[in-house]
């Protein structure tokens, strides 16, 4: 073998192996786009029908969506998706991301469910790091605690006691963990004060789709 | 047939990747907190460890002595990658509780290991077979461990089964002890190592009543570096 045969063909085989291992990958990401396209839709369905009973709504959830723009307030930093359910085009309840940011382990995210005159349809967990076995039972597949909110609204409890009981409120805490509830708590209400300023925007029964950005937001300069 | 047998001794056992190799520690310490949790990396973990295993000793007389290592490497990755993709399309609940784990069946070393240690020197059906006798060898580990730290920390087994089979696995969950108030160090990344650390020591025990017996010595075989 010629010196330069030692450096082409190890070279030419590493390029053959990757061609082969990228046509693998081209087909494999093809024929799986569908159902994984199809997975993560389910799975937000099914998050959001925790909230939003299938009965509760006549129209596709995930069809009828409002982007909206990065909020301080909701503690989002890129735009999210809003889910509206209407029952003969009355929109009756709205889902939106918020984020607790001061969870133990990092952002809680959380979804809330608003029904038209401001109460909780309920609230739910779609991501968070906080403690196996304390602080993840703000999961509702870890314990009743996230379901307190449910039919509560702005002014009940009054704004003062929105806060964990140990802090004067009137929701429970956790056993063993007090700063999950706390940043869950905060916003929940923060996520009820925004809906409150927004309220006429998500429930517009025409074919609005974006929501401006946060002007009278309190935290901004 | 005696190879044969031996390729599986030394996969489950002799040279168990998780309890006499030690390889591949970071993911075994971290999804062991379940019994379903550690019994899907672990079938991940194996379906690569054939697929690379069997690809590596098909081409091990094509690829030049050089360029080996990024050949291997690059084989994984691509398995790896299909794995992921299909877990995520077929087995999404497992998928995202496993979530970053299952990317990183990349850098488990046994892959890399047995890929260079042995099938880079062996024929197509041992190569195979020791894949799955490493892979499955690595996954009994996964599932006793997650089996007694799901014990330990929250009193039941097989919980979540439906991630792994489906929605008709959801009675399988057994409360073992209930109303059980949860044992927190199990569930934590402590109550991993302290278990490792018995299963080793008993393995260690059991070897060590049975070597006297026996008086058989396993030749050890070259360890990859890494």
């Amino acid at each position: 073998m010629t010196p330069l045969q030692a450096i082409v063909r190890p070279a030419l085989v590493l390029g053959l192996f990757t061609l082969v291992a990228t046509a693998l990958l081209a087909v494999t990401d093809r024929y799986t786009r569908g159902p994984i396209a199809a997975a993560e839709r389910a799975a937000l369905l099914r998050t959001l029908n925790r909230l939003i009973p299938a009965g509760a709504h006549d129209n596709d959830l995930l069809a009828d969506t409002l982007t909206l723009p990065p909020s301080p307030a909701l503690g989002t930093r890129r735009p999210t998706t809003a889910y509206r359910a209407r029952r003969r085009g009355r929109v009756e309840t709205v889902a939106f991301t918020a984020v607790a940011p001061d969870g133990y382990n990092g952002d809680i995210v959380l979804l809330v469910a608003v029904h038209r005159d401001g109460r909780l349809a309920g609230v739910g967990v779609v991501s968070h790091r906080e403690t196996p076995g304390l602080g993840d039972a703000i999961e509702a597949s870890r314990g009743p605690w996230i379901r307190q909110f449910t039919g509560r609204a702005l002014g009940d409890p009054p704004p003062a006691r929105w806060a964990v009981k140990k802090d004067g409120g009137a929701f429970d805490q956790l056993t063993g963990a007090t700063i999950s509830p706390r940043a869950v708590v905060k916003a929940v209400k923060r996520a009820l004060a925004w809906f409150a300023r927004h309220r006429e925007m998500l429930l517009a029964e025409d074919g609005a789709t974006r929501v401006p950005a946060d002007r009278h937001d309190p935290r901004r300069p | 047939m005696q190879d044969y047998k031996d390729i599986f001794r030394n996969g489950l056992w002799a040279q168990n990747p998780g309890l006499a190799q030690l390889l591949g520690l970071c993911p075994l310490l971290a999804v062991t907190g379940s019994v379903i949790n550690g019994l899907g990396l672990g079938l991940a973990t194996a379906m690569v460890l054939v697929a690379s295993n069997a690809t590596v000793s098909l081409v091990r007389h094509l690829v030049p002595q050089e360029v080996r290592i990024p050949v291997f490497v690059l084989v994984i990755a691509a398995f790896v990658t299909v794995v992921e993709l299909l877990m995520h399309a077929y087995l999404y609940d497992l998928y995202k509780v496993l979530g970053i784990f299952v990317p990183l069946i990349v850098t488990n070393c046994i892959i890399i290991g047995r890929a260079e240690a042995y099938a880079s020197r062996h024929r197509l059906d041992r190569a195979v077979l020791d894949g799955l006798a490493m892979g499955l060898g690595f996954t009994a580990v996964l599932v006793v461990l997650g089996a007694m730290r799901e014990l330990l920390g929250q009193g039941t087994l097989l919980a979540n089964a439906q991630f792994l089979l489906g929605d008709w696995a959801r009675d399988l969950k057994l409360t073992v002890i209930p109303d059980y108030r949860g044992f927190l160090l199990a569930i934590l990344p402590p109550g991993a190592f302290l278990g490792l650390g018995l299963l080793v020591a008993l393995k260690n025990y059991i070897d060590g009543r049975r070597a006297p017996r026996h008086a058989q010595v396993v030749r050890p075989e070259p360890r990859p570096v890494s």
